[in-house]
């Protein structure tokens, strides 16, 4: 399944390092990723396919959601589909 | 690659201007339930929804986690209980009530519809059982919602049906006078029903609709509200084309979680409702949408122009990006549900009589509307009637769900709490209606009935 992680939250040293470790850890390949700070906030995009992934799509999504309560960020991970409906025709 | 800021967009609509799916309404068949022997098809009725509807909640959370998405109500629709119960010839229609309630919360939803009749020409013996049984079935149960269809444009207003809503809301309210008339909040008098409405209290699984079916309804006043910010003190062209813009959006939404699913539940794809649905949160209410296209108070002048032109590009917006539009699709005007039309009322500006013209030009009707406990059964069903003209004249929906506040007068309000919020008592006119409402009979079809 490919689906799309967003990072938002202050800007510090190590974000896509830890972020890419837990997917690296998760067995979940990065497709494409873009990252930008917008109105001084961090805000990364990462393109992910979960399909070879060791983990359900609820336990990588939980544990995400820790790793971002643990660096102060908020770190969420939804299926593609939904944006590319809401933005593609 | 998705652009940055479209997704950014989508978790804003989603964190900041509560977008939501606001029901997974599962349609159910109740038409093989029927029995000659009333308990037998109650355990009849109990057993199917919980069948049918086992997986529901559960597939609308897991649907939820994976796209991120709240789906705020997980719902059952079921045939109009009339029907079902007809042919049972001891005891009281309560039985299958009581049984919808126990299946619906085994099963985990939050509200089940279709205590329903459909008596818009006329009674059968069936339905006049379910009609008088409404007010003990909705006090005795609490997640069961009733709705009974008076008035089409093909057939006209039934009269007499009319004249017994009034009484049957009356009674609604003494019996559960402890809840403020909660009951009568589960109750709507409808006129040109839909047979596919995800919404409630409303929803009924019409007689010709599939064995099962998933109806999806969207909502997204925060997000129109929000979009129509960016265009402050522009011209209606670029309104309207904003609305329809975000609508697309949010309908999408709704088609992709209402195609996934009825695919993860094995049952068709019925309908996406294309309705914006508020509720009394801050920031999702309809009135503050008319209010930003420059209204000081929501049901000032210029009110009815603002809401038709919402609704109308609602509808324009979304056809487009779901395959099949239906159930009641347009903007929602609930008093009691949007805290914007709740300050309206209470600052005395949105009157009963401007929302009957909104209901003019919107989905709905006069809907979650305190009024008095003193008012008369003949002046609801008179209320009742006018809506029913607007909805026949027009051929369109229109309903009726008012609550006669036991014990309450204007000045006060009544808190239903949760999504059906708190409605502040608004006055009807004190004039008589009862000689007109004692007539009875039916008014008859309009000539635009007459299409063939």
């Amino acid at each position: 399944m490919k689906a799309i992680m967003t990072v938002i939250g202050p800007d510090r040293v190590g974000i896509i390092a830890e972020v890419s470790a837990l997917l690296a850890k998760s067995n979940v390949n990065i497709l494409d990723l873009s990252q930008t700070i917008m109105e001084e906030i961090f805000t990364m995009t990462i393109l992910v396919d979960t399909a070879a992934a060791n983990c359900t799509f609820d336990a990588l999504s939980s544990a995400l959601e820790a790793k971002g309560e643990e660096m102060g960020l908020s770190i969420r991970i939804q299926r593609r589909d939904l944006f590319t409906a809401m933005h593609r025709i | 690659m998705l652009n940055i800021s479209d997704i950014r967009q989508t978790l804003d609509m989603i964190d900041k201007q509560h977008l939501d799916i606001r029901t997974i309404t599962m349609g159910i068949s109740l038409r093989d339930c029927a029995h000659p022997d009333m308990d037998s098809c109650a355990q009849k009725v109990y057993d199917k929804i919980c069948r049918k509807a086992e997986k529901l909640v559960e597939t609308g959370c897991a649907i939820e986690r994976e796209f991120g998405i709240p789906i705020v109500n997980k719902r059952i629709s079921v045939t109009p209980v009339a029907l079902v119960t007809e042919s049972s010839e001891n005891g009281s229609p309560v039985a299958v009530a009581k049984a919808m309630d126990a299946a619906a919360k085994n099963c985990g939803v939050n509200f089940i519809g279709g205590y329903s009749a459909l008596v818009h020409k006329g009674f059968t013996e069936g339905d006049r059982r379910l009609i008088a049984s409404i007010p003990e079935a909705l006090a005795e149960t609490e997640i069961v919602c009733s709705s009974v269809n008076v008035a089409t444009t093909k057939a006209g207003i039934n009269m007499d049906a009319v004249a017994l809503m009034g009484r049957i809301i009356k009674q609604c309210a003494e019996l559960t006078a402890h809840k403020g008339g909660f009951g009568c909040a589960k109750l709507v008098v409808f006129a040109n029903a839909v047979e596919d409405n995800p919404f409630m209290a409303g929803a009924f699984h019409g007689v010709g609709e599939s064995e099962c079916v998933i109806n999806v309804g969207v909502s997204g006043p925060g997000v129109v509200h929000c979009a129509l910010k960016e265009v402050k003190g522009q011209s209606f062209d670029v309104v309207a084309d904003t609305i329809k813009r975000t609508a697309f959006r949010i309908t999408r939404m709704g088609q992709l979680v209402a195609q996934e699913a009825a695919n993860r539940l094995g049952v068709p794809f019925g309908v996406v409702d294309l309705s914006l649905a508020p509720t009394p949160a801050v920031g999702d209410s309809v009135a503050r949408i008319l209010e930003e296209m420059g209204l000081e108070v929501c049901g000032t002048h210029g009110t009815t122009a603002a809401l038709a032109m919402l609704n109308d590009a609602v509808k324009k917006g979304g056809i487009m990006a779901s395959g099949h539009v239906g159930g009641l699709s347009g903007a929602f005007i609930p008093v009691s549900e949007d805290e914007g039309m709740i300050a309206a009322a209470q600052s005395g500006v949105l009157t009963l009589d401007k929302l009957e013209a909104m209901t003019c030009v919107c989905s709905v009707g006069l809907d979650m509307i305190a009024v008095p406990g003193h008012t008369s059964a003949e002046t609801i069903s008179a209320i009742i009637a006018d809506e029913a003209a607007i909805g026949v004249i027009n051929q369109k929906t229109t309903a009726v769900r008012i609550i006669p506040a036991p014990g309450m007068d204007v000045g006060d309000t009544v808190d239903f709490g949760g999504l059906l919020g708190t409605a502040p008592v608004m006055p009807v006119h004190g004039p008589s209606s009862a000689e007109f409402i004692a007539r009875g009979g039916r008014i008859p079809a309009p000539m635009h009935s007459l299409r063939n």
